[in-house]
């Protein structure tokens, strides 16, 4: 049986696509069939971060209105197997979405693949809604910053009363903390939240810490999920991630402060 | 930084700007569940229209007259219903 998952944070800007491409990528890397779907209608971003921008023909809302089938619309990732990818709609209007055609296309979907992780867009309208309905987990994602960690929380509240699962007495959505752009040593100063304040607030379990890092923006460039990037930070971050959701007890990484030479502390200078 | 930097011995005095956005956030976080998260079922709003019925039957109240506040304390859920009944003089004759 499929699993569907929700990457979501309410605000924006805070690294849902990333997550989303990231973790869909470490999924299918790890022999999952895994499709990722853009729910962000009228400002797609994942095919540019997943690189696949040139190769969108059929989107999500032409397979809801029976326009394109969906093994037109599913884009096969050119480096990874198992891994599609489901634009959004470019040019629609967002109420294009609706329940019953988001769960056609959901229990299609269910048919082939293991898991379904769905990039909400930012906010709590339409699109927001309609990416976490149909949802079984959920992957929230937050910075260490005010209005990221209240957003989180609003979303937590509607995972919790607005999604099939709470509408209909189910099991309730099972929540993932994914702490992003975390900078230790701002941490440290008192500058930044920490990884404890955000839990505290917040309450639901960490499976990620992914640290303020040059290579998202750099693999972004590139339209290459940061997880591909071996040997940068933030990539092996998302593997320890990916890892941790299927199962693996790992420590979490890059959540102390980088070692610097004695003197180097003693005088300052960084 | 620097020297003073090195020899800090808390990492985290309560004075940060850290400090003072947890402790902002845990304020308004708890407020807003208040009314929405986690906190509030379902059948809370018409609970709260079927008691008013029940209380109009007797006494003449309005919507505003009745509060109803549901509060988490350890593994205890507290539900609180609050109903301010009009002055005695100013109640109008009970119907027959």
């Amino acid at each position: 049986m499929a699993t569907v998952i929700v990457v979501t944070s309410g605000k924006g800007g805070v690294g849902k696509t990333t997550t989303s491409a990231s973790f869909a990528t470490g999924l299918a890397l790890r022999g999952y069939r895994t499709v990722v779907i853009d729910f962000d209608v009228g400002l797609r971003n994942l095919d540019l971060i997943m690189g696949c921008e040139r190769r969108v023909v059929y989107d999500f809302i032409n397979v809801i209105n029976n326009e394109a089938n969906l093994n037109q619309a599913l884009i096969r990732d050119k480096r990874v197997e198992n891994l599609y990818i489901l634009p959004a709609s470019q040019t629609r209007d967002k109420d294009a979405l609706t329940k019953e055609g988001v769960e056609k296309i959901l229990n299609e979907l269910k048919q082939t693949f293991d898991y379904i992780v769905c990039d909400s867009p930012a906010g709590i309208e339409r699109g927001a809604l309609m990416s976490l309905y149909y949802a079984d987990e959920a992957l929230v994602v937050t910075n260490p910053e005010v209005s990221s960690v209240r957003d989180s929380d609003r979303i937590l509240g509607i995972l919790a009363s607005r999604s099939q699962r709470a509408e209909q007495g189910d099991a309730p959505v099972k929540e993932h903390l994914v702490l992003a752009r975390y900078a230790p040593d701002r941490a440290y100063r008192g500058d930044m939240l920490t990884i404890q304040d955000v839990l505290e607030i917040l309450g639901i379990p960490l499976l990620g810490v992914i640290p303020e890092s040059q290579a998202v923006l750099q693999s972004s460039n590139a339209g290459v999920p940061v997880i591909l990037e071996e040997g940068s930070d933030a990539g092996a971050a998302y593997a320890d991630l990916v890892d941790r959701f299927l199962g693996k007890d790992l420590p979490h990484r890059f959540i102390e402060i980088p070692k610097k030479g004695f003197l180097k502390r003693l005088f300052g200078g960084g | 930084m620097g020297l003073f930097d090195y020899f800090r011995p808390s990492p985290r005095p309560t004075t940060t700007t850290a400090a003072l956005a947890k402790e902002r956030l845990q304020i308004i976080v708890a407020h807003e569940r208040g009314s929405s998260r986690r906190g509030s079922p379902e059948y809370l709003p018409a609970l709260k229209k079927e008691l008013l019925e029940v209380v109009r039957k007797y006494v003449p109240i309005d919507q505003s007259q009745v509060k109803v506040h549901l509060d988490r304390e350890g593994g205890f859920e507290v539900l609180e219903f609050n109903i301010t009944l009009p002055d005695e003089d100013h109640r109008p004759p009970a119907s027959p």
